[in-house]
């Protein structure tokens, strides 16, 4: 069990333990405080220099995570995929080669395939390396802003704060994750994330969206999606990914959204207090019906404001000492 | 316990050993009242005023340096707290542990602001505040409150108010806290 993420690379949320999750949440709270001030800039990691490099198009990650540098007064190196020479056909390890040429500290970096976050840290491993997402593999920052969401919320529900409660609030948590959890590194990063917080985690699915090994998986199959939903203090849901094929896993969308869809029918029977969760982008009307994304109890937007300070906190964390220096 | 002294010495899996104590709880009482006196005497009224404690160890003196301050002008004297962990310019060798939270609710631009420390050390923290505090805008002038001056200096930095100076070596370390000041050494736990 990795016990800090301090000058180490993010690349999975899987091994860090208890303590490595809430030192980065932990951190998070500050970066809340610093993104509520008239100036939202922190000199924390000036001159130094994050590229970041997205392979696979994205939005919300790509904005968050610069701007989340930016904040820090870190300088950001942005490639866009279209417009560069990988489109030439240049291999991953000769593009990171010519971005390491240029003097980086840090890569950010999203790929379509899973564990290329992995390989890329062993060909700079003086780079610090944070994985934005790889093929099916993992989503750290998904992860550990969505149980930073959740902590948010029910430590203003318990009159207490997130820093305070520590880990308390996830003891015996109901989470419910639902949907492609196949194709999914979000489903993946969370569930990771809940496990180590103390949370108890249920997936439910159609048998063709499971993994093959989910009965590895520190998690249980819910048979009944009706009854686990009834029983989830907080509901995840997860993008039917069509890019990746989900479209043949299933019969037909409509019969998706009719068998595992969060519906308003299915919303309405959920208890008041129970909490709904969506990584983005959303398919409205498919895994979730459009009026359900917009209810008070959908914390969607939250999560999204949530993700620069997450990311602040993890790249404050992975550039800083691993506390090996000597004193002044 | 948390001082300055262990934010700047960074002693993560150290812990304090105390080898004597050096002033009691109602020295350090004594030293905060005259310390109070002292910044009114400076500054003539308290208008304008405002008391930032550096978290996490200056925290329980500007809390009481604020009291007092009550007491003696009968009037409230803004109080904020300031965690200078994103400024400090040693992030390469180890980040502060980070557990405090920075709340300051006013502008502080034209103000008297009176920076409120446990310890004063290399100056570095003092620094690293007097940076921090620019984010909230253009005090008029800016003074410093400590418990303990320990010496050793790296920047040409004073305290204006001082509880006590206490004289010491590299190798010593400092905790001042409301219940006293001790010195002693930092070792492996």
């Amino acid at each position: 069990m990795i016990d800090t993420i301090r000058g180490q690379n993010l690349l999975s949320l899987e091994g860090l333990s208890r303590t490595a999750i809430l030192e980065v949440l932990d951190v998070a709270e500050s970066f809340v405080e610093v993104n509520q001030r008239a100036i939202k800039k922190v000199p924390a990691l000036k001159g130094r220099v994050v590229a970041s490099l997205f392979f696979e198009e994205s939005t919300r990650t790509r904005l968050s995570f610069e701007t989340a540098a930016k904040r820090l007064s870190a300088d950001v190196l942005s490639l866009a995929m279209a417009s560069s020479s990988v489109k030439k056909g240049e291999s991953l390890r000769d593009t990171i080669a010519t971005i390491d040429a240029l003097g980086i500290d840090a890569v950010v970096m999203r790929h379509q395939s899973s564990g290329a976050a992995v390989q890329v840290s062993r060909y700079v491993p003086h780079v610090r390396v944070i994985n934005a997402g790889d093929g099916l593999h993992q989503h750290p920052t998904q992860g550990l802003l969505d149980v930073f969401t959740v902590r948010q919320v029910l430590a203003l529900r318990h009159g207490t704060s997130g820093l305070e409660s520590g880990a308390e609030l996830f003891n015996g948590l109901h989470v419910l994750i639902v949907g492609d959890v196949r194709h999914s590194r979000v489903a993946r990063s969370d569930i990771a994330a809940y496990v180590a917080l103390g949370a108890q985690v249920r997936v439910a699915a159609p048998g063709t969206l499971l993994p093959e090994d989910i009965g590895s998986w520190p998690v249980e199959v819910a048979d009944d999606f009706d009854e686990a939903l009834d029983w989830a203090d907080v509901v995840g849901l997860l993008r039917l990914q069509r890019e990746r094929g989900t479209g043949s896993f299933v019969p037909s969308l409509g019969e998706f959204t009719t068998t595992f869809g969060l519906t308003m029918d299915r919303a309405r029977r959920l208890r008041p207090t129970t909490l709904i969760m969506h990584p983005g982008p959303m398919n409205r009307g498919v895994e979730i019906d459009s009026r359900v994304a917009d209810l008070p109890s959908a914390l969607i937007t939250r999560q999204v404001a949530n993700g620069v300070p997450i990311r602040m906190s993890v790249l404050y964390l992975t550039m800083a000492g691993s506390g090996e220096g000597s004193g002044l | 316990m948390s001082t300055s002294d262990e934010r700047q010495a960074r002693p993560r899996g150290l812990t304090f050993l105390a080898k004597s104590q050096l002033l009691s709880q109602d020295d350090v009482a004594r030293a905060l009242r005259r310390m109070a006196h002292e910044i009114v005497e400076r500054n003539h009224s308290l208008e304008g005023l405002s008391v930032i404690g550096l978290q996490k160890g200056g925290e329980p003196f500007a809390r009481a340096l604020t009291a007092l301050l009550a007491d003696i002008a009968s009037d409230q004297t803004p109080l904020g707290l300031l965690d200078v962990s994103f400024y400090r310019d040693d992030l390469s060798l180890n980040p502060v542990p980070h557990s405090a939270m920075t709340s300051i609710d006013h502008d502080l631009t034209g103000r008297t602001v009176v920076l409120v420390d446990d310890v004063l050390f290399t100056g570095r923290t003092i620094r690293a505040a007097l940076n921090a505090l620019s984010d909230w805008g253009r005090p008029r002038s800016v003074q410093l409150a400590v418990m303990v001056d320990r010496g050793h200096r790296e920047l040409p930095i004073r305290p204006d108010y001082v509880g006590k100076n206490l004289p010491t070596s590299l190798d010593e370390a400092i905790v001042a806290t409301m219940e006293g000041v001790w010195i002693g050494t930092r070792e492996p736990s």
